[in-house]
């Protein structure tokens, strides 16, 4: 036994792996990335690791292998369940052999996604059991519980934790010995084959399960009941550990209840906990599930308890758990008067630092010769973004992004916009992992319906925005194994786009026009914006202001590189940020600009 | 041992890492610690805070307002955000050296450096203030920034650490290529009045 501070998402993978996982899939998203990576690093010569091309993919690949008995483990954000959706309703008809844990990364805030979606619910309507633990140290063991549950019950178990669990970090004891899961092997059978009879039949079945596994939850050691009282709590995932620290300092009894269960519902569990409640506080992140299953519970038997939440609005309905927000909920619910904070004097005026492009970062580059190229030609086009780094295209004063909705969908919305507006140059972006994500379908959709639209492939060799995974175009596997790249130029051929061609962003006349020739070009034209993240290359040259400035401040004012700052009117480069890109010095208009050697 | 400790800096300056190293050193004292970050959707130049909690299993992973022990302020106009979540009776650490978003050259909030060490100043609490840049010049890389905030904290007493417990988190921990470097880091900082 071993004590080590782990990230939560290092003590998922290391749990997995001490549980015997024998094959992993996933697709990066904040904040689920590291899970696989770790199992990657850590992994031992009969664990197999992959980062498929979406979440579908993953989900599939790893649904294969558990038919033959292998354990495996399917990791991704909310949103790529979304994605992932398809295989997984009908996955929760099949079955499973082999345990199968689909791990899905929840993200209240939202800090780092499109959306505040609830896996929860997800579980509730694929019929599939759902952990949802509180702590890093929890999650280590809770994982290898998922993998033994799915087993017992033939069920894919859903694994969901959130940002505040996934990148914490705690002490946490590993043990070092490992289950080996034996694989038996693939056994023909027409129930692997889904056809309207098998599922009604199996939807009976899944619904006795879920029963079954209520019954289980019901006297799981991650859900327990402490104290007394005629007030009680309920906490969920990490906000437990907010009602644990805000309760230390009280002394009005109170009953809590931590779940960790919230699919299928622990009614047992849950009725020893309503005894003698007159009044019960929900404290869940994103939606009332936990709540309104209460609720239900409560009508069901006739029960004349208060149910207090988010549905009555004693708790916030979106964004993250505080333990601020917890403990004044929790004193208003306990009828105690809120401790005030000393007052503070007002502060001076704080700068914002909002995200954007690092400093030398390609997009920069990409961005502005587009922008230059429409502002030139007179076009009055439309910027259609998409997932990653360059969703940062949209802040002041770059300002190319007019539309962002999920991965993939930056080349259809121009499509639609094509159609409506006929006449306006509509241009797509997306990123190299984006497009072999979701942007291919689009891809084939545009050229087979004859549409009229520029599509700019920001290719930086790497999925960036979740910390540099590697991707088909990349010929890097999780393995260690260097596969044949894929060319997303030969994809685009092979799609039919008969508009292709590269350039270096960095090469700024030479980058505009060539957008202009693809804008020009009727029906579907392709640039494909080759230059790498600055985070995989090693900088150039540090770029510094000549005597000769003349403080006009149109570098910092055209591209609002982070590296760059006007203070009482004269321009510095921070030596430290600048990567030496010298797309400024192609903008300065009198040359004052250049490398320090 | 029960010590709440806020770092707060910017992207790229290795806060996350010198939470890392505080926490490692405090289990490796038989301590239980948890740690947990608040990082923006930037890469780089966004802000990053990183809360160390020390001694509680029971605690949240985030440090309640007004309950840190100390902060370590990597950059000013970050301890100065992040002010909220000391103590009354918590002690302070900064870097004085800014880091300027280029949004204060676009027209946004200007920086106004001066302000905000002289507010720092009049909190009333035990300031330390130390010049980063000096400092790193002295390690000729601006890359050890975190290890030479810890040396100082090491010095000053503001964490209850050695700098032998927090080299050894860092042998044990960082590759081996860097274990020199980290080693003068931390010297530095520990004389870091030697630099003044």
């Amino acid at each position: 036994m071993k004590t080590k501070l782990l990230m939560g998402n290092e003590a998922i993978a290391l749990g997995a792996i001490r549980a015997g996982v024998n094959v992993v899939c996933g697709y990066p998203g904040t904040p689920s990335t590291e899970v696989l990576e770790t199992i990657a690093k850590n992994r031992s010569n009969d664990i197999y690791v992959e980062w498929s091309v979406n979440e579908k993919v993953a989900l599939e690949v790893a649904a294969g292998a558990a038919y033959t008995g292998a354990r495996t483990l399917v990791t991704m954000k909310q949103v790529g369940l979304n994605v992932a959706s398809d295989p997984l309703m009908s996955l929760a008809y099949i079955g499973v052999k082999g345990g199968m844990v689909v791990l899905v990364a929840d993200d209240p805030g939202p800090i780092s996604s499109q959306t505040e979606q609830d896996t929860r619910h997800f579980a509730r309507y694929a019929h599939l059991p759902v952990f949802d633990p509180a702590t890093p140290e929890e999650a280590y063991t809770m994982i290898g519980e998922a993998f033994a549950l799915s087993e017992k019950y033939n069920t894919p178990v859903l694994f969901r934790p959130t940002t505040q669990v996934c990148h914490a970090c705690a002490s946490v004891e590993t043990e070092d010995e490992r289950y080996f899961n034996k694989i038996a092997g693939f056994i023909k059978d027409p129930k692997w084959v889904i056809f309207p009879r098998l599922s009604y039949q199996n939807h009976i079945k899944i619904d006795a399960n879920e029963a079954k596994i209520s019954q289980d939850f019901s006297v799981s050691p991650y859900n327990h009941i402490s104290g007394q009282g005629t007030l009680g709590i309920v906490g969920c995932g990490v906000s437990f550990t907010y009602v644990t620290e805000a309760l230390a300092t009280s002394n009005t009894p109170v009953k809590v209840l931590k779940l960790a269960t919230p699919h299928p519902f622990p009614d047992k569990l849950v009725l020893q906990f309503l005894q003698g409640l007159e009044q019960v506080l929900v404290v869940e992140e994103l939606d009332p599930v936990v709540e309104e299953n209460l609720l239900r519970l409560c009508g069901k038997l006739g029960l004349a308890i208060q149910i207090l939440g988010k549905l009555t609005k004693d708790m916030p309905v979106a964004g993250k758990h505080s333990y601020e927000i917890v403990a004044a909920a929790i004193s208003k619910f306990l009828g105690q008067e809120q401790t005030a904070l000393s007052e503070q004097t007002e502060l001076p005026p704080l700068p914002v630092r909002p995200p954007v492009l690092c400093a030398g970062c390609p997009h920069r580059a990409s961005f502005y010769s587009v922008k230059q190229a429409m502002k030139k030609a007179g076009h009055k086009a439309v910027f259609t973004g998409d997932i990653g780094c360059y969703t940062l295209g949209n802040a002041q004063p770059l300002d190319m992004v007019d539309t962002c909705l999920c991965m993939g969908a930056g080349i259809t919305i121009a499509q639609g916009l094509q159609l409506a507006e006929p006449d306006r140059k509509q241009i797509a972006f997306i990123g190299d992992s984006t497009f072999f994500h979701t942007g291919i379908p689009g891809i084939i959709n545009a050229v087979y319906n004859e549409n009229d639209i520029t599509v700019i492939i920001l290719d930086n060799s790497t999925t960036a925005m979740t910390g540099h995974q590697p991707h088909p175009g990349t010929g890097k596997t999780m393995m260690g194994n260097i596969s044949e790249k894929i060319s997303i130029e030969n994809v685009l051929k092979g799609c039919g786009v008969t508009f292709v061609t590269k350039a270096n962003p960095l090469n700024l006349a030479q980058a505009a026009e060539t957008v202009t020739a693809a804008v020009n070009h009727k029906g579907v034209s392709v640039v494909i914006f080759e230059s790498p993240c600055i985070a995989i290359v090693k900088p150039n040259a540090v770029q510094e202001i000549k005597e000769t400035c003349i403080g006009c401040k149109k570098c910092i004012k055209e591209i609002g590189c982070p590296a760059m700052s006007a203070v009482d009117d004269k321009v510095t480069i921070n030596p430290h940020l600048c990567y030496g890109c010298q797309l400024c010095g192609q903008i300065c208009p009198v040359q004052a600009i250049g490398g320090l050697n | 041992m029960r010590i709440d400790c806020l770092l707060a800096g910017v992207g790229g300056q290795g806060t996350v890492l010198a939470s890392k190293i505080i926490a490692q050193t405090a289990i490796s004292k038989h301590c239980f610690a948890r740690t947990s970050e608040t990082i923006g959707m930037a890469q780089r130049g966004g802000c990053v805070v990183s809360h160390v909690r020390i001694g509680d299993k029971n605690c949240s992973p985030a440090i309640p307002q007004g309950m840190a022990d100390l902060i370590i302020g990597f950059e000013p106009a970050e301890a100065l955000r992040n002010i909220g979540f000391l103590k009354p009776s918590g002690q302070l650490l900064v870097n004085t050296r800014p880091i300027i978003p280029v949004t204060s050259s676009l027209g946004g909030i200007s920086y106004q450096v001066a302000d905000m060490i002289h507010y720092l100043q009049s909190t009333g609490q035990q300031v330390v203030f130390v010049d980063g840049q000096k400092l790193c010049a002295a390690a000729s890389t601006t890359k050890v920034l975190n290890v030479i905030m810890l040396g100082v904290a090491i010095k000053q007493e503001l964490i209850p650490f050695s700098r032998e417990g927090v080299l050894q988190t860092i042998s044990e921990n960082l590759p081996a290529k860097f274990l020199e470097l980290n080693k003068k880091a931390l010297e530095i900082g520990y004389n870091f009045q030697q630099y003044l």
